[in-house]
């Protein structure tokens, strides 16, 4: 497959072309809806298509107004800020709790270590609506809904998940035997995680954290329901915007998040190759 | 050890809300909260009689609604009990606003008359506290208690202030009974009072209903308030299957009215078919990535990435865009000259929109675990065959593909289990015939505010994707899902 030999058959041959073109096709899907909004965020009308000016590179058909929009209007920054005060926080919640409990479900003897991890995974299974239903219901009864800690303890549920199998990976094959050297050394429980199993998954930790930084930024059903309009986020803004009049903006805003993830993206990827490299596995 | 803080936390936080919204599906004490009395009245009458109950349902009822509408409660049960009975949430709230001004005023007036004392409040606080006369007088008991509880909320001082119509309309009952029965009672002043009750000029509170409105001498209402009187109820669930309950038992709705049935049809229909297209799609893309040097796969496993790690928003919206009839897709046919200004497609605000959506955002969920699976078929096997004769598709077909069923069915059921949960894609590009359960559900939380139903329904999506995810763990393993 790799090549084409020199004694294909020339249906062979279209085949091989063909199989490439339909690829090809296939990877545009992906990604040209992403890269189409990067130009039209510079559109200078309030239209959602190339305009003729556009097309001709005429410069006046250009314009930042709607990136302008974005960190001017009060609707917009607001939601901004409250992304940046609540996806942090409830990244660090999952990091924290994920991480003990992936090195707790690695030690060989766990009571009921399937039904565990298919409780702490189940999260990201069960679909948005019911997890924010039931969010709903049971954070009015105790006081949480609407409040900014009750949004921070529901991102930081769902982006557990991410935590518990990306550091559960990096678990996978560590040398038990190092955590005992230490031990013999001389060194406590304490001293032992933070200066040798710390640094060896820290990759995992990272990549875990993103994934769950990722899953509050980007997230939108449970904040419609848990919080209230002191907690609007970013998507929550984008997804009344697209709901009813949508405003070009969307377009600048979407086009600065596609740069956010590529970034992350990048990130994810240097992480996971680095920690290939010193745990040995390839 | 470690485990503990990270379980209690996903208990609390995850676990419990979600038992919390299993319990609202059943739920059903609303009724018995509110018509506390009137449930123990109607226990003696049976829907079967084909008629409206008794003057001592009625009875019941009065003091009930009169206390209900005083906590402004009654509006609440009346639209609860409309989702079984159309029509039952405006007789509550018409009746609400007549049931202080019935005739009852007469039997206030008369007891006053008889003695001045039954004006008095303190009397009546000291009559109440006895014991004996709290059992001779259950009725008078247990209204003229609500009424006090009534005062305090409403923050005045019960020892200072008459009794309300309806506790005399209970006195009057309690000693007819008594009288009727011939029982003899210590107190004097209950005793004259009981002789002379049977002179007392009487209002039939039946009669105050059924002018109130006329519906209440229908007993198909009564027959809905007496079938969910129970703490507990079916109704949620036959409701979100299409079905009602009836004094006959659950029956099938009317063809006209079902609704959920089909929901569900199309949410897993559309779900199936959205999971079909991600093979057609994902296949050939996985084939290439596992059959390209690494380096090269590495660098086209970038393109497969990129969407999945980019907001959900974000390409919603893009869609969105490239979609509407003045969108990018649209005016590049135009101007190819492929369809004509007055033909542009509408491909948004319906299933299609729904399902090109959607099956871009799901291709990267089948793409990377088939290519984890395919990375580990072996191509000497490939060779094998061909080296036996067989030619390139029956060496496909017959070798490589049934090794490659394992990703297939992984990437199926992960991209099944999340599709038929989607809530923002088709809420925003489905328009009215692309929404899926879900839409339906959020509906019935933030504006029907028929969380029962909403529970139920989440109840009956939530078991079929444990199911999946119960055999996506059997057959694939949880620990075994991959990131990035």
């Amino acid at each position: 497959m790799i090549h084409l030999p020199n004694y294909a058959s020339p249906l062979q041959k279209f085949w091989f072309y063909a199989f490439r073109v339909i690829c090809g096709l296939v990877f545009f899907f992906l990604i040209a809806p992403i890269v189409v909004v990067i130009p039209l965020s510079f559109n200078a009308e309030d239209f959602f298509t190339f305009t003729k000016e556009m097309l001709a590179f005429d410069p006046a058909g250009y314009s930042l107004r709607h990136y302008e929009d974005f960190f001017t209007n009060p609707d917009w920054t607001g939601a901004l800020y409250n992304s940046i005060r609540i996806a942090p926080v409830a990244t660090l919640l999952s990091v924290g709790f994920g991480t003990l409990a992936a090195i707790g479900l690695s030690q060989s003897h766990v009571p009921f270590k399937r039904a565990i991890m298919a409780i702490l995974i189940s999260p990201m299974i069960v679909p948005l609506v019911i997890s924010a239903a039931g969010m709903y219901f049971f954070y009015s009864r105790i006081g949480l809904q609407g409040t900014y800690w009750g949004v921070v303890m529901a991102h930081a549920v769902l982006g557990i998940p991410f935590v518990i199998i990306t550091v559960t990976a990096t678990l996978v094959g560590f040398d038990r035997s190092l955590t005992r050297a230490a031990a013999n050394l001389g060194a406590n429980p304490v001293t032992t995680f933070f200066r040798i199993q710390m640094p060896l998954i820290l990759p995992g930790i990272i990549s875990g954290g993103l994934f769950a930084f990722i899953t509050s930024f980007d997230e939108v059903v449970v904040v419609l329901f848990v919080g209230s309009a002191g907690q609007k986020t970013l998507p929550w803004q984008m997804f009344t915007g697209l709901r009813e009049q949508i405003s070009p903006t969307i377009l600048a805003v979407a086009s600065i998040m596609v740069l956010l993830s590529i970034m992350l993206l990048a990130l994810v990827e240097i992480l996971r190759r680095r920690s290939e490299r010193i745990r040995g596995v390839s | 050890m470690l485990i503990a803080p990270l379980l209690i936390f996903v208990l609390i936080t995850f676990i419990f809300p979600i038992s919390d919204m299993l319990f609202r599906s059943v739920e059903n004490d609303i009724v018995s909260d509110t018509l506390p009395r009137t449930v123990v009245a109607l226990e003696s009458w049976s829907a079967e009689s084909q008629e409206a109950p008794d003057e001592d349902v009625f009875a019941a009822f009065y003091t009930d609604l009169y206390l209900a509408q005083e906590y402004k409660t009654h509006t609440r049960l009346g639209s609860r009990l409309n989702y079984q009975q159309t029509g039952i949430s405006s007789m509550f709230r018409k009746t609400g606003r007549r049931v202080k001004r019935f005739d009852t005023d007469v039997y206030t007036d008369q007891f006053e008359e008889l003695d001045a004392k039954w004006a008095d409040p303190s009397y009546w606080a000291s009559l109440m506290n006895n014991e004996r006369v709290q059992k001779q007088l259950p009725e008078t008991a247990s209204s003229y208690t609500a009424w006090r509880e009534l005062m305090v909320e409403e923050g005045d001082n019960p020892d200072a202030e008459t009794p309300e119509d309806f506790v005399y309309t209970s006195l009057y009952r309690d000693l007819m009974h008594l009288s009727e029965n011939g029982a003899s009672v210590r107190n004097a002043d209950v005793r004259t009072a009981m002789n002379a009750v049977s002179g007392f000029e009487s209002v039939s509170l039946k009669e105050q209903f059924i002018d109130a409105e006329d519906d209440w001498a229908d007993p198909k209402y009564w027959a809905t308030i007496k079938l969910y009187s129970g703490n507990y109820t079916p109704g949620y669930f036959l409701n979100a299957v299409d079905m009602e309950q009836t004094i006959n038992g659950a029956e099938v709705k009317p063809e006209n009215e079902r609704l959920y049935g089909t929901l569900f049809a199309r949410t897993i229909y559309m779900s199936l078919f959205i999971m079909g297209c991600t093979i057609l799609l994902g296949y050939p893309v996985a084939f290439l990535l596992a059959n390209i040097s690494r380096r090269s796969a590495n660098m086209l496993l970038i393109l497969v990435l990129l969407p999945f790690w980019t907001s959900l928003l974000v390409r919603t919206s893009a869609w969105k865009v490239l979609l509407q009839q003045q969108g990018v897709i649209n005016d590049i046919l135009v101007w190819s000259g492929l369809i004509d200004e007055a033909g542009r497609l509408i491909m948004i605000n319906n299933q299609m929109g729904t399902i090109i959506a959607m099956t871009h955002i799901l291709l990267p969920f089948m793409i990377l675990p088939l290519y984890s699976v395919m990375q580990t078929i072996p191509p000497s096997y490939v060779r094998a065959a061909k080296s036996l004769g067989a030619n390139d598709w029956t060496a496909f077909r017959r070798v490589y593909f049934p090794q490659s069923i394992p990703g297939i069915g992984a990437g199926s059921i992960l991209v099944f289990i999340m599709s038929i949960g989607y809530y923002i894609t088709p809420e925003i590009v489905g328009g009215t015939q692309g929404v899926f359960i879900s839409n339906r559900i959020a509906y019935h939380i933030s504006s029907s505010l028929n969380w029962g139903l909403a529970s139920a329904l989440g109840a009956i999506l939530l078991a079929v994707v444990l199911i999946l995810y119960w055999l996506y763990d059997r057959f694939v393993g949880i620990d075994n899902m991959k990131l990035g």
